[in-house]
């Protein structure tokens, strides 16, 4: 026999397949369950709640891919170019989320912003600020080895120094020919982002913030189905997400992931 | 007209930017990022650290540490750790096991990176959303569980199995580590070298001997490293048991979440402590992982 373990293989791939997919039937048929049929799709669709708290959660994705951004890159650029003495260190910073896990990270930040002088959490601005701090910190690991990754394919040496010849100031060198360079790596990044923002429960409900996850935690008390059709969206985006990866093309594994909503 | 203006690359020309020695420049580029890690990382768990010594009224203590062996506490750190050990030990043999099957198991090809597209999806789908898919499924009125008891008889709940319970929270955490044991193994099945199975095929090894001498010991730094990483991914989550279980199962994070909450004896000194110890537990765990990961290399260039 040419491949005497061929069986064997696939029954590891079929259980692995029926693991995979028998929740999400589960799922869909009990959203299916509502009567009048697709009422729970619906119902989500005219529910002011689901949008908003969508919305809130998609703001606080797209802020915190910002903030990364602008952190991330210039610190990677400098790094790389000017200063890689201190490269351990800024590793070092950008991994210790793998060891904090986000409910101390919550629970760090309520302690340390909850009193005067810095009593953030006493208004919502401040409370949402926290949140995308936060959120911003989870993104830490992913979104410098991305850039990082992204520095080393592209000759920033070379590139600086002949936009510096041709007069450009530091800003515009990252604006202008760095940034685009990274295009690539920062939009993986950001899907990423944006899924584990918008699946994110822990942090958004110990800041009582009123985002996506903490809504779809509480919504099945009164409406099952709907929380049912709501838990589909929520595969759906993280879906839609990982795709957007794959088709840019840079599958690089699934280091620095698991800081996500868990 | 001759030009006064010295080409840049000519020898002996000054440099455009003459590198001073002088402390400090290097610091600038990175201050914004040092100063927003100090912010919203660094104080706050430095704030943890403090407290965690601490007693209710301000004074250097001990007593927060000694408070974590009592029984109690023991046993939430012993479920969180048992529950650890168990996803990452299923979860890390078969993720294996099914990255195998595509890569190297004769699978066909589109296979691969279906599986690899799935993988990055389920190791990213976690928390209230994927306990809720659970509860739909094997809860108690879930898809499952009444196609069991309608189509063979056969009723886990009459039997002792409960999906909000230690074993509930390992099933549904498998969701998420052997996906992540199939990205992270992948590339390291990828380089095992056809060389080396043909190599020991012609000096006579039989398919166990080639496993047991050759593609075991390489693998087993990626294998345990991996394994290691999945542990630290279960023993952080809180999310998904909180939303299973509704706060009322035994593991550390939820502890902490009651300790945030203030519902049961509160004490936020004891809270910062066991925060500590948690942070310990992960430290310890991403240190093994990087050490085995660094180890692993060797053989994967």
């Amino acid at each position: 026999m040419k491949h005497p373990g061929r069986i064997g293989w696939w029954i590891v791939f079929v259980v692995g397949f029926l693991y995979f997919f028998v929740p999400l039937y589960g799922t869909l048929d009990f959203s299916l369950r509502s009567k009048p049929f697709l009422s729970a799709y619906t119902a989500i669709l005219t529910d002011s709640q689901f949008t908003s708290t969508l919305l809130y959660s998609f703001i606080a994705g797209v802020l915190t891919i910002i903030v990364s951004i602008l952190i991330i890159v210039p610190t990677a650029f400098w790094v790389r170019l000017k200063f890689p003495r201190i490269r351990p260190l800024i590793e070092f910073i950008t991994l210790l989320p793998f060891v904090i896990p986000p409910i101390i990270l919550v629970f760090g930040l309520i302690s340390t912003y909850s009193k005067q002088p810095l009593a953030l959490t006493n208004t919502d601005t401040g409370s949402n600020a926290l949140l995308v701090a936060a959120y911003v910190v989870l993104s830490f690991p992913y979104m410098y080895r991305a850039v990082d990754t992204g520095l080393r394919a592209i000759d920033i040496q070379s590139l600086t120094e002949a936009s510096q010849s041709l007069g450009a100031g530091w800003v515009r060198i990252l604006w202008q020919v760095i940034l685009p360079n990274l295009r690539t790596s920062l939009l993986s990044g950001a899907f990423l982002t944006l899924a584990i923002v918008v699946g994110e429960f822990t942090i958004a409900t110990f800041l009582a913030r009123p985002a996506f996850a903490p809504y779809l935690s509480i919504v099945g008390d009164e409406r099952p189905y709907e929380q049912a059709a709501l838990a589909l969206v929520a595969f759906a985006i993280t879906w839609l997400a990982m795709v957007g990866i794959a088709v840019l093309g840079r599958g690089s594994g699934g280091r620095g992931r698991f800081t996500a909503a868990r | 007209m001759t030009s006064v203006a010295v080409p840049l690359d000519a020898p002996g020309a000054p440099s455009a930017r003459p590198v001073r020695r002088r402390f400090g420049w290097g610091w600038i580029g990175v201050a914004p990022f040092l100063l927003f890690a100090l912010a919203f990382l660094i104080a706050p768990t430095a704030y943890l650290v403090f407290g965690s010594f601490e007693t209710g009224q301000g004074g250097f203590t001990l007593e927060n540490y000694a408070n974590l062996f009592e029984p109690s506490i023991v046993t939430t750190y012993m479920n969180s750790i048992e529950i650890s050990v168990v996803t990452a030990v299923v979860g890390g043999i078969f993720g294996f096991l099914l990255a195998y099957s595509v890569v190297a198991g004769g699978l066909p090809g589109p296979f691969r990176s279906a599986l690899m597209t799935f993988s990055g999806v389920a190791s990213n789908f976690a928390g209230v959303p994927l306990a809720l898919a659970f509860v739909f499924t094997i809860g108690r009125v879930g898809l499952l569980t009444v196609f069991l008891k309608t189509a063979f008889g056969i009723d886990p709940y009459g039997n002792g199995f409960t999906l909000y319970s230690k074993v509930g929270l390992e099933i549904v955490y498998l969701y998420f580590q052997f996906p992540l044991m199939v990205l992270i193994i992948a590339p390291a099945i990828d380089g095992l070298k056809k060389e080396w199975r043909e190599a020991s095929e012609n000096m006579g090894a039989s398919s166990f001997q080639y496993w047991r001498h050759v593609a075991l010991p390489i693998l087993m730094p990626s294998l345990l490293g991996t394994m290691i990483l999945l542990f630290g991914n279960s023993f952080g989550a809180q999310a998904t048991a909180y939303q299973l279980t509704g706060g009322f199962i035994d593991i550390v994070t939820i502890a902490i979440s009651r300790q945030m909450r203030g519902d049961v004896l509160f004490d936020p000194n004891l809270g910062y402590a066991l925060a500590m110890g948690m942070v310990v537990i992960m430290g310890l765990s991403i240190a093994g992982y990087s050490l085995l990961q660094r180890r692993a290399e060797r053989w994967l260039r």
